[in-house]
Parts: structure tokens; C-alpha cells; sequence
């Protein structure tokens, strides 16, 4: 659990951010806004190679998290509900594609800089510092399990592999990316309801919005679907997406009450598990897909690994869990510095 | 307890233990314990253990009561493991006494135990295997089961004699003991997709480990650390891995190839730790009745993947990945496939228990042999057929091994130029 207080949180600024989304993205110097008011979606091209990804504006606010007792196919880890307050922070417009997480888990911007002679002493500090990012391990087989590659968003990751991902990638563009908290995540699903699914409680919206069992075989090319209202592709569906904290059933019990908590989160420790995954996938009947419904990872999902002990870079069996980013406007003080503290072998799980 | 009696009989001759089938296997009544050996505490054997622990849950009386490795740090972890896992903790029965550390580490394995699980780098396992056999001993060998010919032949003599003695050997193609994969054999075997005409298989994936040699390391120190790329160790990828591939294919086509011909070659520019192997092969494989099958087996960074097989047939195509049926009868096997690297350990259990022991020992060895003419036809450019293969001369396995002796290591082979054994 965690309290800040943070100058730029001021409760009930609610900024509207309707037509943002439809906007063209802005050039990366967007990136340099330093107060909500000047936040803006922006498009972040990884330094030294060709690949880019967008990012949306989320308002700062307040939501009731969780879903009442009277939502149907609710977890009972869904409850008490409770008031959160979050501050600002952009996200990911989509869910990270192999094309952006191939460059840090196969080294290919080590090995382009080998390819053109690059001299590494004489690179930008940002630059040293993402190379010394330790890489993940080779995956056993292919973990794109014939699912398709390009626009494909990247599975069978785990969480430590992601939070990695997260400081490699902000080493290298000098800005701070990290997983949501599962607060976050849930706000920026919801972009405002208090519904089942940000555009209603009728499953059958997903035909529309999201990739579940119904209509999907396979993870699927991002954002096919629509968004919700904050601009946000493929929140309900396709792969379910890390968040930053650990998975604590009873963990909503604490923030009971009127008073709202501002950014709460389960911090991540040397376990490897269990550790949330938001959203629900291609592989999940509708009401896995719910803005409330949590899942917990577990040494099911990498039932076929042979070795031990088993990768921590990859799930053998999770071809449903993917993730997405954000980028804090100011970081809360807790999770500054925050990094995995998983170590392969060490029998924390 | 066994009874040591039985232990005395087991060690005579074959041709004494055709008496055997009257008596059963000393574990066929099942309250005995079986004491599993483990050689090689890598990666893969440590999940071995753990999986055999798993597979005999509370159904099957084992413990975990030798090791083996020619490295002693990685007999200390896979110690470790065995001991902290929840799967194996109760099983746990490793005394210090029990724990062997050297190139003749797995003689006193076997000696001690009931079981023995092979999982070293596999130019050793033809060794391994014999010597197991001939003790008399149970087997769960690891895939591949040797890395030339001249290996293949003395594990297929010892399949023989593990028949003769009545032993069980399950081998870690584990697919043979995938639900998916057995329904949808069957289907193919009863006619799904008529009369199977060809088939493309596949083992492409990224680049695979390589570890540079440290100061202090033998030559065969860290060409055994370093056993993906090295032939007499490794056999390479495209028989250390796409053996399970074409284990499928015969297993569908219910025979071994006759002919192959094969290309192969180092794209990417290796360092010294890539040894001599190759990061890329395709194979044509011809079966019996001009059946021709595609293989291809590949470790580059940035490429198409796929690890997967598709049996043609005259009527329809299986597709492995998602157990896809298309044609006469389009269908999906839907099953839970839950844990292969379990089940295998499950059915060997079984097989050992029930008195009825599974032999896998022949069905890898030609699996293996399949990888392997396809690998020598690739070094060599030249067409190699079974037979070939199979009284191939080839013998990579270094003489008078020394833990810390030095060891050449052979050129690249180069298609056109390399001579074909």
C-alpha cells in the first residue's frame, strides 16, 4: 500500500479528453509535457532503429474499483469496491508487439549496432545504459507458436520479463516506461464506466471491441477492434495484459471505505509468482474480459518448460498473456527505481 | 525391499533371462521402491527428476537416491532442486555417498539404482544406454540417443537385449505420449486423411545458447559445457532437436526414411563457441512408396518460426499446431494435453508396475537415425540412404576421454568437400 502526496494530483481533475484519440499523434517532443494540461498523445520512436509506438493521455481522477456483488460471473477477489485516485500517466495505445519486444529479448539493436560498426564507447549515456540491460535467455521453441509475428502483440512473456522490457526501453529513450499498477489498468479500462465492459454489461458488445473464444482462434493483429473512450485498442480481449503488482485476493479489503486511495499497489518482490494479468484474452469466455475481472498467474503456464529451473524470461504455456505500458507524468514516489527482483534459480515461486 | 535374489538373476546372461517373463519385473508388485538414478544434473535432467516425482505423486513408491555429472556445481544445484521442489521433496533420498561427480560418474548411478534417467549431452548416451541394459536396469532416455551410426548400432543392439531382459525404456520424445498427438495418430492411422502422401516438418526458431570458454576450462571442459556446438557431443541441432519432428513423421507414415538429401550451412557469422555447428538445414526425406517429406531446422535471430509438423494425405492434411484436420474429414482434436514431460514418466511408472514394460529403445534409435542421415547428407552434400547411415563408419566419440585432456576440434563441414563416412 502506498500514500504520496503529489503537487500535480488535485482531486476531481477531471480533464475531457474526447477527440484526442482521433487526432493524428503528435511528434515525440509531446513527450516533454511537464504538466497535465500539456499532456498529449505522442508517438515514441525507439532510438536507432525503424520501430515506433503511440501513446494516449490518461486524466487524472477518481473511480470505484472492483465490481458490486450483484455483477454476474464476478470473483469474489473483485470486492470490497472502493474509491481510487490516480494521477496522470499515458499508455500504450496498444498492446506491445513482437516488432517493438523483439529489439530488447533478441538483442537485434545490439546486433545492428555490431552489424554498422558502431562505436559503443561513444554512445549516448542512455545508449550504454540499454545495452547493459540484461537480455532474456533464448525461448525454448518458438514462442509465437505459428500465431503470427508481425503486429502481433508479444506472449508467452513473463511478468519479469516485462518489467525488464520496461527499463530497458526507458535506459534507451531517456523517459520512463513501466507496467500499469492494476489500479491504473482498471481505470484506464473503464475510461469512465461503471459497467461490465467500458461500453456496456451485454457481452455481445465485444463482437465490436475485443477478441475472446467467440471470435477468435488465435491472438490477433492489434487494434482491429474499436477503442474505448479514452483511445485505448484492445482492452477487453486479444491478450491479457501485465500489471506491475503482485496478485493478493483480499488485497481490495484495506482501501474499504469513503475515502479515496490514491494509487495503490501490490508491489512486486523475488517471487515469481503470482502476479496480475488484466483483461482477458482470445482463449477467455466474455466474463474474463470484465473491466473488474483479475487473473493470477501460476506454474501452470509454464507446464512445458523441461528445464529446471524453469525460464523466468518466458511462459512456455501463457500464449495468452501479453502486456502494455505507461509512462507516469510524475512518478509516485514508491515506484521510483522500481525493478524486477527476480533471479532465475533462486526457488522463489 | 527387493529381493537380492532376483537382483543376481537380472545380472545374468540373456539368453538366462528368458526365464523372466514367468516371474515378472521386481517392481510388478508394485510396493516396492524404485530407486531412481539420475545422470546429467543439467537443466533437462533436473526437470527430468522433477517430472518422474511429479508423475509418481502417490501412486508410485520411488525415490530419488543417486546423481551423476561430470560437473560437481551442477550436481549441487540439481541436489538443491530436487530437495526444495514440492514434487520431489518427499522423494528426496540423495545421500552423500550417492552423489558422483565424473566421466565414469554414471557407472556407479546405475550400479545403485532401480531406474536410470539418462540426460547428458547425448554423444554419450550410446554409452550410457549399453551399460544400463546390461545391468539390467529400467530406462528413461532422454532424446537423441546418439549422434552417429556407429552409436546408433550399439543402442539398437542394446533394444534387443533390453527385450530379452524384459526392461522398460521410455524415451523424452515426448509427443508419443501427448494426448493430441495420440488421438490424432490414431485418427490418421484409421484412414482421416486417406493414404499419407508427404508431409513438411519443422523445427525453426531463434538463435540457440552459446557459452564462451573460460579461463581454467580443458579443452573437453568447455567443449562439454559447450556441447550444443560440438558433433561428437551434440550431433547438432537438426538431430539434437528436430529429432522430435521426425519421430513424428515416421510415427504417421509408420516407417523410416530410405534416402535423404540435404543442404545445411553456418549463415550467421559464429565465434569460436559455435564449434562446428551449422545454423541452418532443409532435408528431403524419401519413404517408402515415394512419400517425400520436407524438413527444415533453423536457429536465426529475426526469421519466420515454426515448430510444428503437416501430414499430407490423399484425402486431407493434418496440421500439428492446434491438431488441425482439413479435407474429408475436417475436425480438431480439442483436448487438454496437460504435461508430456510428465505423462512419459506416468506411462514408464505404469509399464514397470503392471509388469507389461514399454519399449521405446528401437522406435528412438531409428527416429534418431533419421535426424542423423539427414544431418550427414547436409555435411557432405552427397545423397545418404538408411543403409548408408546406418553402417556409416562414423564414429565421433573421442578415444581415451580425459576430463582434462586436450581435444581438436574439427573443421566446419563444408558440402562438396567433407567426405562422407
Amino acid at each position: 500500500m502506498s500514500r504520496s502526496t503529489h503537487a500535480f494530483y488535485r482531486a476531481g481533475a477531471l480533464i475531457a479528453l474526447l477527440g484526442w484519440s482521433l487526432q493524428a499523434p503528435a511528434s515525440a517532443q509531446e513527450s516533454l509535457a511537464k504538466t497535465a494540461a500539456e499532456m498529449k498523445p505522442y508517438t515514441q520512436q525507439i532510438p536507432g532503429v525503424e520501430v515506433k509506438f503511440d501513446l494516449v493521455p490518461i486524466p487524472a481522477g477518481e473511480f470505484v474499483m472492483g465490481s458490486p456483488a450483484t455483477e454476474p460471473k464476478r470473483g469474489e477477489d473483485e470486492g470490497p469496491q472502493h474509491p481510487v485516485a490516480i494521477a496522470p500517466f499515458w499508455m500504450g495505445k496498444y498492446e506491445v508487439t513482437w516488432d517493438e519486444y523483439d529489439l530488447f529479448c533478441f538483442s537485434l539493436d545490439l546486433k545492428k549496432k555490431e552489424r554498422e560498426k558502431v562505436d559503443l564507447a561513444g554512445q549516448p549515456d542512455t545508449e550504454k545504459k540499454a545495452d547493459a540491460v540484461t537480455r532474456p535467455t533464448p525461448p525454448y521453441a518458438d514462442m509465437t507458436f505459428g500465431y503470427g509475428h508481425k503486429n502481433q502483440p508479444a506472449i508467452c512473456i513473463t511478468h519479469h520479463s516485462a518489467m525488464e522490457y520496461c527499463r530497458w526501453l526507458s535506459e534507451k529513450t531517456g523517459v520512463l516506461y513501466r507496467l500499469p499498477t492494476e489500479a491504473e489498468w482498471e481505470y484506464a479500462c473503464r475510461a469512465g464506466s461503471k459497467t461490465a465492459y467500458f461500453f456496456g454489461d451485454d457481452p455481445a458488445g465485444l463482437e465490436e471491441y475485443g477478441w475472446y473464444v467467440e471470435n477468435a482462434e488465435k491472438p490477433m493483429p492489434i487494434g482491429k477492434k474499436k477503442p474505448n473512450p479514452w483511445g485505448l485498442y484492445d482492452m477487453h480481449g486479444n491478450v491479457a495484459e501485465w500489471c506491475l503488482d503482485h496478485y493478493v485476493p483480499d488485497f481490495y479489503k484495506q482501501f474499504a471505505g469513503d475515502k479515496p486511495t490514491l494509487e495503490p499497489f501490490a508491489a512486486p518482490s523475488a517471487k515469481e509468482y503470482p502476479y496480475v494479468a488484466r483483461g482477458g484474452s482470445w482463449d477467455d469466455d466474455a466474463d474474463k474480459l470484465r473491466s473488474a475481472a483479475r487473473r493470477s498467474s501460476n506454474l501452470e503456464w509454464s507446464v512445458q518448460d523441461p528445464q529446471r529451473p524453469q525460464s523466468i524470461w518466458w511462459h512456455t504455456d501463457a500464449t495468452f498473456v501479453g502486456f502494455r505500458i505507461v509512462r507516469p507524468l510524475n512518478e509516485q514516489e514508491k515506484l521510483k527505481g522500481m525493478k524486477s527482483l527476480v533471479v532465475k534459480g533462486k526457488g522463489t515461486r | 525391499m527387493t529381493d537380492p535374489n532376483r537382483r543376481v538373476f537380472l545380472k545374468a546372461s540373456t539368453a538366462a533371462t528368458a526365464g523372466l517373463g514367468f516371474l515378472g519385473n521386481a517392481h510388478a508388485r508394485g510396493n516396492d521402491v524404485i530407486k531412481v538414478g539420475l545422470v546429467g544434473c543439467g537443466g533437462r535432467g533436473s526437470g527430468a527428476a522433477d517430472n518422474i516425482c511429479e508423475a509418481a505423486g502417490t501412486s508410485y513408491n520411488i525415490k530419488i537416491h543417486a546423481l551423476g555429472d561430470v560437473f560437481e556445481d551442477h550436481l549441487k544445484n540439481c541436489r538443491e532442486g530436487i530437495k526444495n521442489s514440492p514434487n520431489s521433496k518427499e522423494k528426496y533420498d540423495v545421500a552423500d555417498d550417492r552423489c558422483f561427480v565424473g566421466l565414469d560418474a554414471y557407472k556407479k548411478v546405475i550400479e545403485v539404482s532401480d531406474l536410470v534417467i539418462l540426460a547428458t549431452p547425448p554423444g554419450f548416451r550410446p554409452g550410457h544406454i549399453e551399460a544400463v541394459i546390461k545391468a539390467g536396469k529400467n530406462l528413461f532416455t532422454e532424446k537423441p540417443v546418439a549422434v552417429d551410426g556407429t552409436g546408433i548400432r550399439r543402442v539398437l543392439a542394446a533394444a534387443d537385449e533390453a527385450k530379452a531382459k524384459k526392461l522398460a525404456v521410455v524415451a523424452g520424445t515426448q509427443r508419443r505420449h501427448q494426448p493430441g498427438y495420440l488421438e490424432s495418430m490414431k485418427r490418421i492411422h484409421e484412414g482421416a486423411i486417406g493414404d499419407v502422401v508427404g508431409g513438411q516438418v519443422y523445427w525453426n526458431q531463434g538463435n540457440i545458447w552459446a557459452h564462451k570458454r573460460q579461463p581454467g576450462w580443458s579443452d573437453v571442459e568447455y567443449q562439454i559445457h559447450n556441447w550444443y556446438h560440438f558433433l561428437w557431443l551434440c550431433g547438432d541441432h537438426f538431430v539434437e532437436q528436430h529429432v522430435h519432428n521426425l519421430d513424428v513423421a515416421n510415427w504417421a507414415i509408420g516407417a523410416h526414411p530410405v534416402r535423404a538429401v540435404g543442404m545445411g550451412g553456418r549463415q550467421v557469422p559464429g565465434g569460436p563457441e559455435h564449434g562446428q555447428s551449422y545454423d541452418h538445414f532443409a532435408v528431403d526425406y524419401e519413404y517408402p512408396n515415394e512419400v517425400h517429406v520436407m524438413s527444415m531446422a533453423r536457429q536465426i535471430e529475426g526469421c519466420e518460426n515454426n515448430v510444428s509438423e503437416t501430414i499430407v494425405g490423399s484425402a486431407g492434411r493434418f496440421q500439428s499446431n492446434g491438431y488441425r484436420f482439413s479435407g474429408k474429414d475436417k475436425s480438431r482434436v480439442r483436448v487438454n494435453d496437460g504435461n508430456a514431460y510428465v505423462h512419459e514418466h506416468v506411462h514408464l511408472l505404469e509399464s514397470i508396475v503392471s509388469g507389461n514394460p514399454l519399449n521405446e529403445l528401437k522406435q528412438v534409435a531409428e527416429s534418431t537415425l533419421t535426424a542423423i542421415m539427414g544431418r550427414m547428407s547436409a555435411y557432405t552434400g552427397k545423397a545418404v540412404t538408411w543403409e548408408q547411415a546406418l553402417e556409416s563408419k562414423l564414429d565421433t566419440f573421442p578415444k581415451h576421454l580425459d576430463i582434462k585432456g586436450s581435444l581438436e576440434e574439427p573443421p566446419l563441414p563444408r558440402p562438396g568437400v567433407t567426405e562422407l563416412i
